[in-house]
């Protein structure tokens, strides 16, 4: 056994070794994340249904299970239609845009204690910088387009995600108040004790209503907006193309609910720091509690679409604007504030 | 009364509420049906997809009278006759365009011997426009089909005739 | 494969990158095309902080310039929809006064570049705060110079952002009279004891 760990240490340290390794990493974050925004259409669907009385997908596989995969099969078969006026490669670029981002912040997710494929020390700006790129594929696509409701979704969206990730940003100071630490582990491990949720409870909501702007999704879902806007800024597209925006919406709802659990719910850290039971099973055991707090915020997502109606255009502006900045600012000065204050305030290396 | 509003407001009350509410729906009973592996019950005047009837010793009922084609509001009906060798007027031809067909049933109300019936199937979707050009073969081959269906519906609304 | 080569070979590939989409912001015919070219040219300038190990200063590139700047130029050039058949009509009359300040400043640039030299002393002149904090992440490094030695003129760059902020809203900010707007105040507070009144009505009585 030990031999074989050697031999594999050795490989990784060829170069040709050290990028199959690099590759076969970012292949296992990848794909549990691709099923896992396959099953999230799933849930969503079943969430939807159970809260509407109805029954959902139940038809293809057990319990409807292999619908995602069905549906999949469905999009990739039809046609991709270009629209004559479209700025052909700006259009075929935006879903690809879309989806290369949902899928590249997954880099600096820490899984567990030590699972994180790269540990960058700015790990929050990178997420943040990604987040604030999304904006672009749906902006793109809305122009490429040529089409006056895909424009109009375009815009609505950028403008909207825009406002929210300024709030967003303030959130995101409070909790690096408190850790003292642009990386993300580190923030993991500065909710030992309590986790952020707590003493920031008013920041969580904030961040979570202000993700459910960033990601497009209802009661903010204004870009999308089926009943005015059609489908908004991808009601030209189809086929593959259609389908790479709809994943990446979803793969951009797991991201945002990872992020949150990182920076509120404590990341991999399980509940009142319980010890696995079983020592066999130890090096799962972030992985569990942090898909499962993923999971919950996920089950978020959809229980506010089941409930909310949409938000108009203008009390959307007014929410982000003047509700959630000022109160998020002033959350940033006091709790700067109680941290100077009370001498708590993190040391830092200067 | 305005600062408890202000309190209430600020803690997103009536927002918990409605989720609430709706997360106490995910445990009702589902108020759909299963559709394709289970139907709802329709009734006796049900009117679906158009059958030509046959007498219990398979004679063709139709005696082509033309009171349907007449009565049709979307004149989706056409009828051609001719007497037969045994001197019997009969269709040489009875179509239906279920496509301009509006299922009002005045055909069936028309039809002096119960011979052109909706009967209580609603599932012929089909993939062509052509194949919902009905003939009399496949008229007269959904009324062997149903008969058992078509017969118990019409005893069922017989009293109310 | 040495450990040289790579950052020398990214280097070139951002910086070539960069000077590339740098001209066709410039020299791209459509508007749109153009911002989406300065967004490339960010995106490799930001990839050029990274080389210099300054991630802090590359990931705030990003998320203000093209995260939000970017996004509100590609908002205004979407919405302007400008004509610019017509705008280069005139532009042949100009060319001789376009010419003549391209050749002023290219005669510049080559009598700087020819003229250039640096003092013997002027690697050690360079104002170097960063060598200070050496053990700091940058990010700590940038906070700490920028609130001890850098915090007046941080603080006067904020107050000119806050008067152009503040002017711009003057500027544009028109009270108009006659329109109707919504007060979600009033509208959440308002209950349903104060606007609906449930009566009996008796038979033929009608409500007076």
């Amino acid at each position: 056994m030990s031999e074989l760990i050697e031999a594999f240490n050795t490989f990784i340290q060829t170069p040709i070794g050290a990028i199959i390794w690099l590759v076969a990493r970012i292949f296992a974050i990848m794909v549990p994340v691709l099923l896992g925004v396959a099953y999230l259409i799933y849930a969503e669907r079943k969430v939807l249904a159970a809260m509407q009385l109805r029954m959902g997908p139940n038809v293809v596989g057990p319990f409807g299970l292999f619908q995602p995969f069905a549906d999949a099969l469905k999009l990739m078969g039809k046609e991709t239609i270009i629209p004559s006026g479209a700025n052909r490669f700006i259009f075929i670029a935006a879903p690809m845009l879309t989806f290369f981002l949902s899928l590249v912040s997954w880099a600096v997710i820490p899984f567990s204690d030590k699972l994180v494929l790269a540990n960058v020390n700015v790990g929050v700006l990178y997420l943040f910088a990604v987040s604030s790129l999304a904006v672009y594929g749906i902006i793109m696509a809305g122009w490429a387009s040529n089409s006056k409701y895909a424009f109009l979704g375009g815009l609505r969206s950028a403008a909207q995600m825009v406002s929210y990730e300024v709030s967003i940003g303030l959130v995101i100071i409070n909790v690096l108040l408190l850790a003292g630490s642009l990386n993300l582990s580190d923030i993991v491990r500065g909710q030992t004790s309590m986790w952020y949720a707590i003493p920031l409870f008013p920041m969580f909501i904030v961040f979570f209503i202000s993700g459910l702007a960033e990601t497009n999704r209802a009661p903010f879902d204004l870009p999308e907006g089926e009943s005015e806007l059609v489908g908004g800024f991808n009601v030209e597209y189809s086929s593959m193309s259609f389908a790479l925006f709809f994943l990446g919406e979803y793969a951009n709802m797991i991201l945002m609910s990872g992020m949150t659990v990182i920076l509120f719910l404590g990341g991999w850290l399980a509940p009142f720091n319980w010890q696995c039971p079983i020592e066999f099973l130890e090096p799962l055991w972030g992985i569990f509690w942090f898909t499962s707090k993923i999971c919950f915020m996920l089950f978020m997502f959809l229980w506010v679409r089941a409930t909310l109606p949409r938000y108009r255009y203008d009390q959307l502006m007014r929410l982000g604007w003047k509700v959630f900045l000022p109160f998020s600012l002033i959350y940033v000065v006091g709790v700067a504030g109680y941290l100077v204050s009370t001498g708590n305030f993190p040391k830092v290396g200067v | 009364m305005s600062m408890f509003h202000s309190v209430k407001r600020f803690l997103l009350w009536d927002i918990i509420k409605g989720m609430a509410l709706t997360f106490s729906y995910m445990f009702k009973r589902r108020v759909t049906i299963n559709y394709p592996f289970e139907k709802g019950p329709i009734g006796p005047r049900f009117r679906g997809e158009h059958a030509l009837r046959r007498y219990p010793n398979g004679e063709e009922r139709c005696i082509a009278c033309k009171l349907c084609e007449a009565i049709c509001p979307a004149q989706a009906i056409t009828i051609e006759a001719e007497p037969r060798e045994d001197g019997s007027r009969r269709t040489t031809r009875y179509d239906i365009d279920m496509i301009k067909c509006i299922y009002c049933g005045l055909c069936q109300e028309a039809c002096p011997v119960d011979a052109i019936v909706e009967g209580p199937n609603f599932e012929y979707a089909t993939l062509t426009r052509e194949e919902l050009y009905y003939n009399k073969e496949k008229l007269l081959a959904n009324g062997d089909r149903w008969e058992p269906e078509i017969a118990a519906n019409m005893t069922k609304d017989a009293p109310y005739r | 494969m040495n450990a040289e080569l790579i950052p020398a070979v990214l280097f070139y590939l951002f910086a070539g990158v960069l000077v590339l989409s740098a001209m066709m912001v410039v020299a791209s015919r459509n508007p749109v095309h153009s911002v989406l070219f300065l967004i490339l040219a960010f995106f490799n300038a930001a990839g050029l902080f990274l080389l210099l190990g300054a991630e802090f200063a590359a990931f705030i590139l990003v998320i203000v310039y093209v995260g939000a700047v970017a996004v509100l130029f590609l908002f205004v050039v979407m919405m302007l929809d400008i004509d610019f058949e017509q705008l280069r009509k005139g532009a042949w009359k100009s060319l001789p006064v376009g010419i003549l300040v391209g050749l002023v400043l290219v005669s510049q640039m080559v009598m700087t570049a020819v003229n250039w030299q640096s003092l013997p002393t002027a690697g050690s002149s360079i104002l170097s705060p960063a060598a200070r904090h050496a053990a700091a992440t940058n990010t700590q490094a940038v906070g700490a110079i920028l609130y001890t030695d850098y915090v007046y003129p941080f603080q006067i760059a904020g107050l000119i952002l806050l008067v152009a902020m503040i002017g711009a809203i003057v500027l544009t900010l028109r009270d108009r009279g006659g329109v109707l707007r919504q007060n979600i105040n009033s509208q959440i507070t308002r209950k349903a004891s104060d606007v609906v009144e449930v009566r009996k009505v008796q038979k033929g009585a009608g409500i007076s």
